[in-house]
Parts: C-alpha cells; structure tokens; sequence
C-alpha cells in the first residue's frame, strides 16, 4: 500500500525563497564577491566594472526588445543623457556651466529627466513597428548625438564635461577600484534581479503578450501603447543608471560617449549576448569589454594591426545574426537539446 | 491634388501663401525693412538653393533606399557605407585615368555589383525575417567602414572636377540694386547646378522607369503585393536582385558626387544614412516622390537653419520628422 501513497512534493511554495534560487545563482555570486580577492584593479576597474555597466545598459535594450519585441538604439543616448544631466546638475571641471548641486539632488533630477526622454523617445516610437521603430529611434539618436555636439551653452558642444566624479558617501572614494566594482555589481544585481522578476509579473506577461500579437491583446482589453511607452519608461530607467554609472567611471561625457558607434555597440552586445534571457547582455558585455581590452594585443600578435578592433567586432557580430539569431545563450539552448536528444525518438525530453 | 485641396481647403491656402511669400522672398529685391529683420538676401538666396542641391544629393541617396525599402522591406543600413565605397571607387578611377565622368559608370557597376551578391548570398537565405536582415546590414556596415578605414585611412578625399564645372554661374536673380540702378546678379557654383540638374533627371529618370515600363510595373505591382505577384508567375527573385542592385549602384553613383561636391572621409557614410532615414521618414517609405520630397525639405532645413539659427539646425531637422511623425506616422506621401 505505501507504493500508492502519493509521492511527497516539496512545493514550489513549501520552500522558502531562499531555497528556490538555483545553484548557478549562488556559484556566480560568490564568485563575483570574493573577486577582488583575485583580481587585479585593472580587472576590477576596466573589466567588471565596465562589463557591468554595459550590461546594464545592453539589458535595458533586451528587456525592450526580448519582452516587447521593439528594438530600440535610443537605449545609450538616454544613458548619455542621464550623463549629461548629472555632470550639468552635479559637480565637474566646466564650473562655467555645471550647477553644483550635492549628490542627491543631481542624481534623481538626471533619472528623472532621463527617464522623462526616454518616455518621450518611446512615445514616438511606439507609433510604429518592427524595422520603423529601429529607424526612428537611430534618427533620435544620431539628433542627441549631433545636438549635444553643436550645443555650447546647455551641454559644452565637442568637449563635454571632465571631471564629474562620484560623491564621497560613507567615507569611501567610490571611484577606487574595489568600492566602484561592488557599486556596479550592486546596481548590476538590483537591475538583473528586477528585469527576472518583472518578466513574471503581470506587466511583464502583458507585454510578452504584445509582443506576440498586439491585436488580440487590444481585443482582450489591454491598452497596447501605454504598456509599450511604460516598458519604454521603466528600460530608461536601467539605461539612465548605466549611464550615470558610465560617466561617474570614465569621469567625463562627451558626445562621443553616445555616438552612433556606442549607440550602435549596445545593439550588437544585446544580439551577441543573446534576447532571450536578461543574463544574455551580460554575457554580451563581458565578450565585448574582453574584445575591446585585449583584442589589441591578441591582433598584433597574429600579426594585424590592432585598430582592426571594429573589423573583429564586426565579423563576429555578423556571424552571431547568421547562425544564431538568439546569440550565445541560443547557441547554448541548442547545444542543451542536441544532449538532450533522444537518438531513438529522435526528439527531446522523456515519456511517449 | 485637387483631391487634397477639396479635402483640405485651409492646408492648401496655407500653403499656397507660403509658396507666394517664397517666390516673392525669391524674386523681388528685399525691402529695407526685411533687410533689417533677417540680414542680405544674397545670404538668404545662397542658403536656400544650397538647401535645394543639398536636397538633390540626399534625394539621389534616398531614392535607392526607398526603392529597395518599398520593395523588400529590408531596411539597409549599408546603405551609406554603400555610398562612400562609391566615392572612393569614384576618386579611385577618376584619379588614375582623369576622366571625371567615367567614374560614375564605375562606381554604379562595382557598387551595383556587390548589392547584388549581397541580396544572393545574404537576404535571399533569410527572406521574411526583416529584423534579421536589418540587424545583419548593421554588421555588413561596420565591416565596410572599417575595411575602407583599412584601405584608405582616416583622410579627406576630394575627387577633382573637370575644368568646365568649376567657377560660378550667373544666374537670373537679383539680389540688390546699386545706387546706380543696376541690378546685382546672383554668382552660383557651376557644380551645384549640375548636380541639381542630374538628380532632377535621375529623379525623372526613375519616375518613367517606374511609370512607363515593363520592369517599372513589376516592381510597383511588388511593392503593392510581394505575394500575390510571386503567384503570378513573375520571375520576382530577378526583380528583387534588379532593384537591389540598382538601388545599391545608385549609392555608389551618388558616392562620386557627394565626392567632387563635398568630401569623402569616415563618418560621412552615417551621415548619408541618417540622411536617408529622415527624408524616407518625413517623405514616407517606399515612395519616390516622397523621397524628393522629404530631401527638399531636410535639404532646406538643414541649409536655412545652419544660417539662421547655427547651433538648433540639427533640431530644426529633427523636429521636422517628430512633427511628421505625430501627425502623418506613415510619411508626408506614404500610404498607410
């Protein structure tokens, strides 16, 4: 009679919270917290750090375009302008034009302005659909990139603003090595986490659902263009604290900073990263920053000259969209089922 | 357009007393007061017909955009990488041989060319995922630049006109009039005239191409319904490798003369592009017209706000497009 009782399940929602994150999870995070253990200041600085910031960034791209289906490059212009906004708001070395304000005045003035352009940027764009939206939002882009340029009274035209650091809160220098490397981790962790858990949320689902078939979501009662423009709210928000990030790293912002090029980059780093899971942009942003750090030398060894960086990028990036549209994570799916492949059925997974 | 002025009466006056005032501001010798107010006509004259033949380039650029837009919904962002291989192709040639016009020739066939491998070996394999053949046009771009970056270096290059289209035209407009009563003409680059001229011909051109042959009716009955005209039986494969590699050889032909008339450096083929956008944008996707359109106005925009108001021209442009957007999404002459 035992063999009939019903087998105990430990329930998704018998455990608590804690026990239901997978292992990875827990690996992956005690590796990046013990990594200053290990890793030099260059690593920490340049590498991780960076990775992280362009992560987060490249994410807010992912949860736009793998969520909502709209690809959008206006993504590092709003981290550019969150950039700009702290620099002319905070505290820089153009004190002719920058305001002065403490830390917590500057930083939420610039999340607030950066997510208000974002929402305006959505706003026109989601007036339209699939390749339009990637064309619209280039031509905002490309305006930000060449108005900032021109403009010498607002955003101090060719040069921009140097020396824009973080505050000293707590009595850290946040820009040392090791404090700036958990900063990002830290921001990096609260963006991951939120993307993961709104994927699953209400929200999150609706807009899955748009992206599937916005019609029969209009018919079921869902207004379509407020969930697109406040995806496109809540993505600027990610991209606005990767940008104030960017510029508190590099301790300068210029036009340069959101040019086409990095407008672009973002793009590839999210397509080569992989659309489907928010870790993709991560992974993306690490081969990226890798690429961009070593590829010099990796180039020159082989015998090229080093400014072939774009060409490698390039090729890759082409490579990626041609074999695998879902980046490396699709590699690894299919990877995951070829092993899982039954040669006899010839199809994956167990039972008839 | 008398469907539009029966539907719109109060937008039409508008624009016919805009229309009147441009054509007074052009031909009649400025009032003292209106001197005042903005500054020499000679600026204003000078601004508005470099808007016009700026409008000509962007229009020959855009209509190869378009038209392959309209036609395969591929949006090509190679487009502008496409136009500077042609401008060095253009210098290329015309610097080894010397003879200007057998640049474009050149630069169409070897431009024209490669669109056409490129719409075999590539958009063909992926034929109805638009978003992947942008993404992958993304990548073809930064390959180009970076390999003519390789082969040519950061460096302007001018092609060299001939000797008949450099010096000035005297035109028919006045611009002052002395205190003797003599009028002053108006002294224009003969280049510029030239290049006006050809993209209103090249623009006739296709126009016919489109309106009055065989070919033409192909690709409008594609544009209209891509699977309807498959089912028919006409040879569409063969229409889509015309007209992308038309399209493409027109980039390189505009190439040689974005070359002579201005300069071929890096960056300039993400300025064509970005031109190309917003004039299709503004003008509407797939059309011709809209195209020469939307470049005249960008062209215009672009030309008159760089006089008058220098730091804001990029807005000027851009403002243009947000307000075509908001109000007509699907282009000054798009059909929705």
């Amino acid at each position: 009679m035992e063999t009939l009782a019903p087998p105990r399940v430990l329930d998704g929602e018998q455990r608590s919270w804690l026990e239901r994150i997978p292992v990875g999870y827990w690996v992956l995070g005690i590796l990046l917290l013990i990594m200053p253990a290990v890793a030099g200041d260059f690593i920490l600085f340049q590498v991780f750090g960076w990775t992280f910031i362009l992560g987060m960034i490249a994410l807010s791209l992912m949860f736009l375009a793998g969520y909502g289906g709209m690809v959008s490059l206006v993504q590092m212009t709003i981290a550019g302008c969150a950039g700009y906004m702290v620099a002319i708001f905070g505290v820089s070395a153009i004190e002719n034009i920058s305001l002065g304000w403490p830390w917590y005045l500057s930083v939420p003035l610039a999340l607030i302005i950066a997510v208000l352009f974002g929402t305006l940027a959505g706003w026109l764009a989601v007036r339209t659909e699939g390749i339009y939206t990637i064309m619209i939002t280039l031509a905002i882009a490309s305006a930000f990139f060449y108005f900032t340029r021109q403009n010498y009274v607002i955003f101090n035209g060719f040069s921009g603003f140097n020396g824009v650091l973080p505050p000293q809160l707590f009595g850290v220098d946040w820009r040392q090595p090791i404090s700036f490397y958990y900063l990002t981790l830290f921001w990096a962790a609260i963006a991951y986490g939120v993307v993961l858990y709104l994927s699953r949320a209400p929200f999150g689902l609706v807009l899955q659902g748009i992206r599937d078939n916005p019609r029969r979501m209009a018919a079921l009662g869902y207004n379509v263009i407020a969930h697109r423009v406040a995806a496109y709210a809540f993505s600027a928000l990610l991209a606005a604290v990767g940008g104030i990030l960017l510029t508190w790293q590099s301790a300068q912002i210029s036009p340069g900073t959101a040019g086409i090029g990095p407008v672009i980059d973002i793009l590839v780093i999210a397509v080569i990263g992989g659309m489907r899971h928010p870790i993709g942009p991560f992974i993306g942003a690490f081969i990226y920053v890798l690429l961009k750090t070593f590829a010099l030398d990796a180039l020159v060894s082989v015998g090229l000259s080093g400014e072939r960086f774009q060409l490698l990028i390039g090729v890759g990036f082409l490579v990626i969209v041609f074999w695998s549209p879902d980046g490396i994570l699709g590699l690894w799916e299919k990877w995951q089922r070829a092993k899982n492949r039954d040669p006899l059925l010839d199809r994956s997974g167990e039972g008839p | 357009m008398r469907g539009f002025a029966r539907r719109h009466p109060v937008w039409t006056a508008v624009l016919l007393v805009l229309a009147a005032v441009l054509l007074w501001m052009i031909f009649a010798v400025w009032p003292k007061w209106l001197i005042g107010l903005i500054g020499k006509k000679k600026v204003f004259l000078n601004a508005f017909f470099n808007g016009i033949t700026l409008g000509g380039l962007y229009f020959l650029v855009a209509s190869g955009f378009t038209l392959i837009f309209g036609l395969m919904r591929n949006v090509n962002l190679a487009h502008g990488s496409l136009y500077m291989l042609g401008g060095y192709i253009g210098y290329q040639v015309a610097s080894v041989t010397g003879f200007w016009l057998l640049a474009f020739p050149v630069a169409f066939i070897i431009v024209g060319i490669l669109g056409m491998l490129l719409q075999l070996f590539v958009f063909r394999r992926m034929e109805g995922e638009d978003l992947r053949q942008t993404l992958v046009t993304i990548g073809i771009s930064i390959v180009l630049a970076d390999l003519m970056l390789w082969g040519f270096g950061g460096d302007f290059y001018n092609i060299q006109a001939p000797d008949w289209l450099n010096g000035p035209l005297r035109t028919f407009f006045v611009t002052a009039v002395k205190s003797s009563g003599d009028p002053v003409y108006m002294k224009y680059p003969m280049v510029r005239v030239v290049i006006f001229l050809a993209s209103v011909v090249v623009g006739i051109g296709i126009w016919l191409l489109l309106n009055r042959t065989r070919i033409g009716m192909l690709v409008r009955a594609g544009v209209d319904d891509r699977d309807m005209l498959s089912a028919t039986g006409a040879p569409i494969q063969l229409v889509f490798l015309g007209v992308f590699g038309f399209g493409a050889g027109l980039a390189g032909l505009v190439g040689v003369v974005g070359g002579t008339f201005q300069s071929i450096a890096p960056g300039e083929d993400i300025r064509f592009l970005l031109a190309s956008l917003v004039v299709v944008i503004v003008g509407g996707m797939g059309s011709i017209p809209g195209a020469a359109v939307g470049a005249l106005l960008i062209g215009l925009a672009e030309q008159l706000g760089s006089v008058y108001a220098p730091t804001y021209s990029v807005v000027l442009t851009f403002l243009i497009m947000v307000l075509v957007l908001a109000f007509r999404p699907q282009g000054l002459m798009g059909r929705a």
